[in-house]
């Protein structure tokens, strides 16, 4: 109710004022520029003139085409076979210098495939690093969105018991939140060593050797799970603090009346504790999908985007040009379509998840 | 029959503190392990890490990786400039984000609807999206300083602080908990005569303890844990805060030993901190799940 005691345009800007300049400058201003200088050829220093280059950043990152070949035949019409296995023309035969198909110059195999006959299908790419950075991305969020989300339910209703000295435990689970990611990443990598690591040597220990060294980081099929799994162990604490505040919010009433009616313990879960839930668990899966995106600082510690690119992700993609290599347009371009996933995601989620009525 | 009933209650009892302990023993372990292998050289330290005596303090214990973390990078600069940046930017925040959230819901002023919904959509922009054009903007941006106008902000304190002074979710708590003060109390108040400032002064602060701890532990956690941001904007050693420092020991040839020092040093005071004020430490982060 607006009385005239409390209105003043005056008292409303001045004190609101500080807080809408600075995050009209360095939030909405720089997210806007990263639009604009996804246009562009900016770079961080540079002697020549910014010039407009329409689409290009955008062709040069998502650049994909499919290839079909047939194999190599000799004289007589047969398959030339090499090790086994057909033999196929040199892609680079094809994308260098050909006349026939300017457009594939420069482009990459990102990966092949053969659906049955002689022939076989190459994907290529203009930027195969990039490619795989988004694929290792989207692997990162569809496993640690449902798990890490999971986990920390589990460990709030454990946590929720009515239990002599619960509260330490609840603050113990809740330690590695507040250590930076970037010390738990170092730490972590001594954990993972292949050679004199913890976890081989827990390993080993259980199975009576049977269990051989794995090099956690430095091997393309594990180093990606390796980090998936250290960055839940880091954050799971997080949500299940707000699994918790959601708990505390049914009424206790509703258990009573269950308790009396002889419901079972997952009748209660299922009829009771998971409806009172619902917003919770859309607020957990948005943030959690927020954060995965933003994977970077385990990546810059622990693997550099290695072996073999299995690491690479979106933003460490976009610090590794727009800082790394100065590219400020094409580390732009990538923050641009960084946010169109992110924000295309969470809008689907709130629709799945929307109120049916 | 009462007593296996008991019998059953206390086995039942017992396997519940079990799961809980084993439970702890994941989150606790790689904690303890930093910690104690800090204390040893590096060489027991790699055999150490087969067998229990990873978790204890036996061996060779001494202070010697902690002196030799200070002879290989400054790393009381780095202390220094974290507790710095930490400080001034959680006071700052906490001014100016309650000045606003006082604005938004106590003052009726045009354009007010209209700012505040502008800043809570910036709530789904994450940083990371930011940070490319944020670093070019921030090299070209000027700054008057004792010796006039100087261009460019990299390599100084100001570029690690004033970014991060005002965000949307501070904002966004201010906003909740202010809503829910008494609001005929602020009108009983103008009606008596007192200025805006006075109530901001000596009615809502008085009143604001809780939200106030909960922005500040929330953003003390964002700011001494940056890491993306001042690597980017300091590549001079002297503004560097302890996060980035860290890059000094991940070198080719890791001396763990002073590595765990290092890490050691900059995580135990906090967790300190947190054990200490466990409860606000919880509930601040609880508060920022509770919305519709």
């Amino acid at each position: 109710m607006a009385s005239k005691f409390t209105v003043s345009n005056r008292t409303g800007w001045l004190m609101a004022g500080p807080a809408v300049l600075l995050i009209a400058g360095f939030v909405i201003l720089p997210f806007f520029l990263a639009i604009a200088f996804s246009f562009t050829n900016q770079r961080l220093v540079s002697p020549n003139p910014t010039e407009w280059v329409g689409l290009a950043n955008y062709r040069q990152l998502l650049g994909v085409t499919t290839l079909t070949l047939e194999p190599v035949r000799d004289d007589s019409g047969a398959v030339v076979l090499k090790d086994g296995a057909p033999e196929y023309p040199s892609l680079r035969t094809i994308t260098r210098n050909n006349p026939d198909r300017p457009d594939l110059a420069g482009m990459r195999e990102w990966f092949s495939f053969s659906l049955g006959g002689d022939s076989r299908t190459y994907v290529l790419a203009r930027d195969v690093v990039f490619m795989k950075a988004i694929v290792n991305t989207f692997i990162f969020v569809l496993v640690v969105a449902p798990v890490q989300a999971g986990l920390a339910l589990g460990l709030a209703l454990l946590i929720n018991q009515r239990l002599r000295g619960i509260n330490v435990f609840r603050a113990i689970y809740f330690m590695p939140v507040v250590v930076s990611i970037v010390v738990v990443s170092l730490l972590w990598r001594l954990i993972y060593d292949g050679q004199s690591g913890l976890l081989n040597n827990l390993l080993g220990a259980v199975s009576f050797g049977l269990i051989p060294r794995v090099d956690w980081l430095g091997n393309p099929s594990t180093a990606l799970g390796a980090i998936i799994a250290m960055s839940i162990w880091q954050a799971v604490g997080f949500h299940m603090v707000i699994w918790l505040s959601g708990l505390q919010t049914i009424s206790p009433t509703l258990y009573e009346a269950a308790a009396i009616e002889g419901a079972s313990k997952w009748q209660v879960f299922r009829y009771i504790t998971w409806p009172g839930l619902r917003n919770t668990a859309v607020l957990i899966l948005i943030v959690i999908t927020m954060q995965a995106f933003g994977l970077f600082a385990q990546i810059d510690v622990m693997t550099n985007g290695g072996p073999l690119d299995s690491t690479q992700t979106i933003v460490f993609q976009a610090v590794e040009r727009g800082y790394g290599k100065q590219d400020i347009s094409g580390g732009s371009a990538i923050s641009v379509i960084l946010f169109v996933i992110v924000l295309s995601i969470s809008l689907i989620q709130r629709w799945l998840t929307r109120e049916k009525s | 029959m009462a007593m296996i009933a008991d019998d059953n209650r206390g086995l039942r009892l017992a396997a519940r503190y079990a799961v809980l302990v084993l439970i702890a023993v994941i989150f606790v372990f790689p904690l303890v392990f930093m910690v104690m292998s800090s204390l040893k050289p590096t060489q027991q330290l790699l055999e150490d890490s087969g067998n229990l005596r990873a978790f204890l303090p036996v061996g060779d214990i001494s202070l010697s990786n902690y002196f030799a973390a200070f002879q290989r990078a400054p790393v009381a600069s780095f202390v220094f400039n974290s507790v710095l940046v930490t400080g001034v930017t959680v006071i700052l925040s906490l001014l100016v984000c309650s000045a606003a959230g006082f604005a938004f819901v106590f003052v009726h002023w045009k354009g007010r609807e209209l700012f505040l919904s502008i800043l809570l959509a910036t709530l789904i922009v994450p940083f990371e999206t930011i940070a490319i054009p944020l670093l070019l903007m921030v090299a070209n941006l000027p700054w008057l300083g004792p010796e006039g106008v100087t261009w460019g902000w990299l390599n100084s304190y100001r570029v690690q602080i004033v970014p991060f002074i005002a965000d949307a979710l501070t904002i966004f708590l201010f906003v909740q908990y202010f809503k829910d003060l008494p609001g005929e109390l602020i009108e009983a108040a103008r009606v008596e005569g007192a200025s805006w400032f006075q109530i901001y002064r000596r009615i809502v602060m008085p009143l604001s303890g809780p939200i106030l701890a909960t922005a500040a532990i929330l953003k003390f956690l964002v700011m001494y844990n940056q890491y993306l941001w001042p690597l980017m904007v300091t590549q001079e050693e002297g503004y560097r805060p302890v996060m980035v420092g860290l890059q000094y020991f991940f070198q080719l040839n890791v001396a763990w030993g002073e590595v765990m020092a290092y890490l050691s040093l900059i995580t135990v005071p906090v967790l300190a901190f947190y054990l200490y004020l466990q409860k606000a430490f919880i509930a601040s982060i609880a508060s920022t799940g509770v919305k519709g």
